[in-house]
Formats: structure tokens, sequence, C-alpha cells
């Protein structure tokens, strides 16, 4: 086990060392910034159809057996498998077939958060809004919204996470980006190839789990958070 | 492309043996890692609950579990347990499973209402009594809960392990895209989705078992 | 003037919470809706700011039916409270405050100054201005929610149950902070309450539902409790209603005696010989010092020597004949001493004195 452990730091040494994988369109930056650029692409997609759509279900309260169930399905749906049937059927080729399994994967997260989120709220607060004198969609904007953020920003994480993974295996259909590194190296038996790209994959999710931190920190009011203000 | 009709159902008939194979190693990796992550969730809640500054580092670092994406983590693992071997795809599983169930075990002790908990002091339990005739009954319905959401994604983060040479019913998917081939994708979707739907609804119907009070509540 | 004209709230099961209720709430007087609950007295209240529209019959708001005004437009001129505050969590306390003079498009430095003066008003402490509503106290934050409803200085102040989730010391003060926010403002408030004690303290008129939503008794607070509609109120009224009612009868009919006041340089030999049993000592600033014993007065001295008894006071002509007859039970002489605003001693009203006066009460109550 030991002796397994250290050949796979010296495979570690061996990938990340080599200048050659530094450059070239399989070089660590472009996989990197491919991989980026489709995942936020898909985040982008799932956020603009899931955030509109959940915060409508909770602010009227229609609809939320749908979001709670898609949430479901979304959890029980096998990625892989959703994405070699939905790219076969739409041909390979392109990477927009590859987008409809990232997107339809992490719209439920989004969905179901912002919903409960919304729906959370204290009835006494929305009460308190609207018999101020609040509209609807200042009710929902200056109130619902940011004391659901934490977890609307949940959702968004848990999509991002989501995109981020099931990008790396969407590289077995043909998708660029970090996941080639892991594809193509069990292809060629090139473990270094392998595991660097499964490391660097890994390092992707935390820093995205990281930036997700970061951003509640910076938009979620200390009221909501309950972090004792600083002054 | 000549027309290829979604489902063959001759070919279903021909490989049902060779289906049943992967259905019961599906069920093994996905099952091992519950059982297991549970077993040690339960004590991991418990000191927890005991000790509370040990929650938020425990919580922090099964949320950085729990973000690392599968395949990685199948990938780094092979040079220590092997390549198309079962621990390979269940040590990670295992940490999904106690991610999702550390937090739950904690929120169903710490749900115990206050007053529940000071009675049950005052009418002379001892602590450990307490905890199994008192406290964990009524942290079920939220442990349940947790375990649900565990099952679900065991069962369909199994098929990811088809990319390492174990994914149980994942491996239907290699073998359909390698052939371009819709039947065994479908196959395989549908029982991983069923199997699923399985799990929950034994579970659901241990939560009713198990908590007969709370009956009326329902399950969401 | 809130007008209630034939008002009925029913609900698409059939459920009638207000049934023709008629009533109107005087400008510039605190109305309080009781009743027990089911009775539709914040639905009633909830009515007026368009929360729930009337299902048959007209709210006026000075004469104009409140369903001709657009709900935002008239919920921002009329002052709401709720039980538990409901501040925005996300906002500090005096963004809190300000929200409707946001709302309304007042500049940024007038909401604030406007934001700070009235916590100072409702009482509350201006360095807990930049705090988060989950750093302050149940008590304080229901001040800041008086506050954020007074922000925009409405004629007009809607108050459900306000103060019922707060422990009875809390809630007390909050009560009294009312009254005197109230007797300077002089704003026009519907106060909903499923507490007697409550509605009987602070309202000037009292009205009384029953479930079902049918008004049982409307009157200020002594006339409810000297002369209660029928059995249902006199019930809701509860015990000690006669006591009760006597706090809101003044002192004034209580003749008061000044011959039983003594100073305590007199001396003791001077007094030996009244008639009476117990005399009121006070010092040279006519200061009640308490009440002396004749009989077992020392042989001789001055009264300073003696060694004086306990003794109840009352302010003349600003409390009540129950405050009256409360100082008589803290007194061995069974009689109470008036002083005025400064403490000085105007007189005794003996127990006599205040038979007679509660006589005058109870042919008054016709009970």
């Amino acid at each position: 086990m030991v002796a397994g452990e250290g050949v796979g730091v010296n495979w570690l040494i061996d990938f990340f060392g080599d200048p050659a994988n530094w450059s070239g369109p399989d070089g660590i930056p472009v996989r990197l910034l491919e991989h980026l650029q489709f995942s936020a692409l898909s985040l982008l997609l799932a956020v603009l159809i899931a955030l509109p759509l959940g915060l409508w279900i909770g602010h009227t309260g229609k609809g939320a057996l749908f979001a709670v169930l898609s949430a479901n399905a979304a959890r029980a749906l096998p990625t892989l498998g959703l994405l070699v049937l939905i790219v076969l059927l739409m041909g390979v080729g392109t990477d927009i077939p590859v987008l409809i399994p990232l997107v339809a994967l992490a719209v439920p997260p989004i969905l179901v958060n912002t919903y409960e989120g919304i729906r959370g709220v204290d009835p006494e607060l929305r009460d308190a809004a609207y018999g101020m004198g609040l509209r609807g969609g200042q009710v929902l904007g200056r109130v619902l919204v940011p004391v659901a953020l934490p977890l609307i920003l949940l959702g968004l994480r848990i999509a991002a996470i989501q995109v981020v993974s099931t990008a790396t295996v969407a590289a077995y259909v043909g998708l660029g980006g970090l996941g080639r590194f892991i594809i193509d190296g069990l292809a060629t038996k090139d473990f270094p190839r392998t595991i660097g790209g499964a490391v660097l994959v890994a390092l992707l999710a935390l820093a995205v789990q990281l930036g997700f931190t970061f951003i509640q920190r910076l938009v979620v009011s200390p009221g909501v958070s309950e972090r004792q203000a600083v002054r | 492309m000549h027309e290829e009709p979604l489902v063959r159902w001759d070919w279903i008939g021909r490989n049902w043996p060779n289906i049943q194979v992967l259905l019961e190693d599906h069920v093994v990796m996905s099952l091992v890692p519950i059982v297991v992550g549970l077993l040690v969730a339960l004590p991991l809640g418990l000191a927890c609950v005991r000790w509370r500054w040990l929650y938020q580092p425990t919580v922090g670092v099964m949320n950085v579990v729990y973000s690392l994406p599968s395949l990685a983590v199948f990938i780094v693992l092979i040079p220590v347990t092997g390549l198309a071997t079962r621990t390979t795809v269940m040590i990670p599983l295992t940490f999904y499973a106690m991610a999702v169930l550390i937090p739950a075990v904690v929120d169903g002790l710490t749900a115990v209402p206050d007053h529940v908990r000071q009675s049950a002091v005052a009418m002379g339990f001892t602590p450990l009594r307490r905890l199994l005739r008192v406290e964990l009954p009524i942290a079920v319905p939220v442990v349940l809960a947790g375990l649900r959401v565990a099952a679900v994604s065991s069962i369909s983060l199994v098929s990811v392990g088809a990319l390492v040479g174990r994914g149980g019913l994942g491996y239907l998917f290699i073998d359909g895209w390698q052939r371009q081939f819709y039947t065994p994708i479908i196959v395989g979707i549908v029982l991983v989705v069923l199997l699923a739907a399985v799990a929950d609804m034994l579970l659901v119907l241990a939560q009713r078992l198990l908590t007969p009070w709370s009956r009326a509540r329902g399950s969401a | 003037m809130i007008t209630f004209d034939g008002v009925t709230k029913r609900y698409a099961d059939g459920t009638v919470a207000v049934d023709h209720l008629s009533l109107e709430v005087p400008t510039g007087e605190i109305t309080v809706f009781v009743g027990p609950s089911g009775c539709g007295k914040t639905t009633s209240l909830r009515m007026i700011n368009r929360m729930i529209d009337a299902t048959e019959g007209r709210i006026l708001l000075d004469g104009v039916d409140v369903k001709t005004i657009d709900p935002p437009t008239l919920r921002r001129g009329i002052g709401y409270v709720i039980q538990q505050a409901g501040l925005f969590p996300h906002r500090k306390i005096v963004d809190n405050v300000a929200t409707v003079p946001h709302l309304l498009g007042w500049d940024r430095k007038k909401a604030r100054d406007r934001a700070m003066e009235l916590l100072e008003r409702v009482g509350l402490d201006l360095k807990l201005a930049d705090r988060y509503p989950f750093q302050l106290s149940g008590g304080q934050q229901q001040r800041v929610g008086v506050a954020r409803a007074l922000a925009a200085d409405p004629p007009v102040l809607l108050m459900d149950e306000p103060f019922s989730a707060v422990d009875p010391i809390v809630r007390a003060s909050l009560q009294e902070e009312l009254l005197r926010l109230q007797a300077e403002l002089n704003k026009t408030i519907v106060f909903v309450t499923h507490d007697i004690d409550e509605a009987v303290k602070l309202g000037d008129r009292v009205a009384v539902l029953r479930v079902g939503g049918h008004l049982a008794q409307l009157d200020a607070p002594s006339t409810l409790l000297a002369r209660p509609a029928d059995d249902f109120v006199r019930e809701f009224l509860g015990r000690d209603r006669g006591i009760r009612r006597l706090s809101f009868v003044t002192d004034e009919g209580v003749r008061l005696r000044t011959d039983l006041t003594v100073p305590a340089s007199a001396e003791i030999s001077s007094v030996r010989d009244t008639a009476e049993p117990w005399l009121a000592v006070v010092d040279e600033e006519n200061r009640p010092l308490g009440w002396v014993s004749v009989k077992d007065l020392p042989e001789s001295g001055t009264l300073a020597d003696a060694r004086p008894a306990p003794y109840g006071t009352f302010v003349r002509g600003r409390d009540s004949l129950r405050a009256a007859l409360d100082a008589t039970l803290l007194s061995p002489s069974r009689s109470a001493i008036a002083v005025d605003d400064s403490g000085r001693v105007e007189g005794v009203a003996t127990r006599e004195a205040l038979d007679e006066a509660l006589d005058k009460v109870a042919g008054g109550a016709g009970a």
C-alpha cells in the first residue's frame, strides 16, 4: 500500500514536472480554461433557468412538488448514463449535446434550494413587508431574497460542484477540459497523466468550494448569517 | 445511420444473466458504503453533539470531501486499492455517505426538544439509557432522511466507477457507448433509477415502522 | 377616523371571521379590539390596511373607502406593528426604521435622521442603531417595531398583539411607553390583544368581540367594567371586575381630614388626650413619617421618639380610587395618606371617607 502511494507521488512528479504538459492544445492551462469555460457556461444556463423558476415557485407556492421531485430525480439519475445516451441521441461532434445533461443536472439543486430558501422565510417577515407597503416585487427583491441568500448560494454551490464533476466525466464522450487527462491517460495506460488530471480536477473543485465560501461572506448580510457586525 | 429502435427487447432477454450479475455488483457496491457510512457517522455524530467544538471542523472536512468529483477520487485511489476493484469505488462512496449522514445525525440529536431531554434526566435515565431510549428514537426521522439522500446518491454514483473498470450497471453505459447501441444504456438508466426508488421506498417504510408516532406527519 | 360599515369577512370555505361589524375608531384615540381566539379581531385590523379584503361592507379612512386605494400606497400611510416585530434580519436597526421613508423616496440623510430621532423617542440606546435585529432582545426589537411603524409619521397605527411575545415586566414597560408616546403624538391607534387587562390599561375605548366576529360591546374601559353588556362580556372581563373598575374612578370624591396629622416635633403630652386612636406623623417639610398609635405612645418626649408604623399614600388628584384603597390596606390605621405631586401631605382619607366614595361608585354602576 505504501509502495502504491509512493508510485502515485512519483507519477504526479512525472506529470507536473514535464514542461510539455504546460503548453499546447493539450496542456494544463488550455484544458483548465476549457473546463472553466464549459462549466461556467453550463452553470450560467442552469442559473438562468432555475433561479427565476425557484423564486417564482417559492414566492407563489405553485409547483413546489415539481421542484422537490426534480431534485430527487436529478440525484437518482446516473450522470454517465445520461451523458452517453443524450450524446448518442443528439450526435457526436459538437459540444452542444453535452451541455444538455450538464445543465439538466445543475438546475434541480438551484431550483430546490431557491424555492426552499424563499418558502422558509418567516411568514411574519413577509407580513411585515407587505404591511409596510412594499409591492410584491419589492418584497421578493428587498426582503425574501436577501434573507434566503444563504440557501440560494448553497444551491448554486452544489450545482457548480456538480457541473465541474460532470464535465470531468463528460470527457468520456469527447468533451475537452481536465477530464481529458483522466480519460486519455486511462485509454493509453498513461497513469501519470490520469492521476495528474484527477488531482487537477480535485483542486478545481476545492477552489470552487472556497470561492463560494468567500462569496457567501461577501454578499450575505451579517444580520442573516448572525455574525457579529464588524464595526 | 439505419433505423435503430431505442430498446431491443431481445437483447435484454439474451443478456439478462449478465445484467443480473451487474445488478448484484451494483447493489453490493452501493449498499456497503451506506452501511459503513452510517456505522461511522453515528459515533462521530454523537461525539460532535457531546463535544460541540468538534462539529465545525468535522462538517468543514466533510464539505470538502463531498465537493471532490467522484471520478477524480476513484483515480487517485487506484495506486492504493487497484484498478477495477470494488474497494476503489466503495471507499469514496463511504465518505460521501458520511458527509451526508454526520450532519443528519447531529441535526437529529440536537432536534430533541430540551424539555424532553430534561424530563428524561428528571425521571432518572442514565446518560446511556437516555441516548438509546429517548434521544436516538427522536433523531431517527432526521437520520433516515439523510440516509435516503445518501442511498440514492450512492446508487447513482456507483455507475461512474465503470470508467475505472468497476461500476456495476455503469458497465452498460460503456458497452452502449462503444457499440453506439441504445438498449444497454437505457436498461442501465432504468435499473439505476429503479434501484434508487426501491431503496428510497424501503427507507420510507423503515421510518414508518421505526417511528410510528410520526406517521401522521407523512413524508416529503 | 376609521369607520367600519357593515363589514363582513367570509372565507371560501364558508367560515365567517367577521360578521356585519359596524363601529367607529375616533381620531387621536386608542381603540382596542379584544376577544378570545377566533373572534375576528386580527382579521378586522388587517382589513383596515387591506392585508385582507372585506367580503361585504366598507371601511372608511377619514371618509375614503380603503378599497379605492392601491394597497401598497394605503399601507405606506398606516403604521403596522406585529407580534414578533417582524424586523428585517438583513438590515441594520436604523435601516429597518427607515424602510417606509425610503419607500416614500425621502433622501438618505433625512430618512436616517428621522430614524435616529424615532429610536430615541421609543427609548432605545442609539448605540443599537447600527446593530442587526438578532443582536437585540425581544423587548428592544418590539420598540424598534414601533419606531419603524412611526417612521413616516402616519396618522394611523395598527398594532396586532404587539406585546404578547415578551415577558410580563417588559410588556408592562412597553405599555407605559406606548401611553407616553400616545400622549405626545395623538395617533389614531387600533390595538388588537387577547389580554383584557392590556385592553383596559391601554384603550380609550375597548371593543369586545365574540367568536364569529360579532361586536359584543364597545365602550370606555370604566363603563365596560361597570356595565358589561351581557354574560359573555362579564365572563370575559373575568374576576375582580369591581376592584379593577376602581382604577378608572378618580380620588377626587374622597373627603380628606386635615386634623389627623401632627408634626414629629410635637410633645407627646399635647396629643395624649385626643379621641383618635391613630395619628399621622409628618416631618418639618410636611412629608409623611408613619402612623403612631396614641395608646402605645411613650410616657414623655416628642412624637419623634415614637416608633412610627408603616403607611400607604396616594397622589391626590392623580391616582385612582383603587390606589387610595390599596394605600389603606398598607396602614395599620386603615387610613390612607393623601400627598401632592411633591410628596407633601394634603390630608388623610379615613375608612369612612373611602366607604362614602365607594358608595357613590356602586350607586353609579347600578349594581
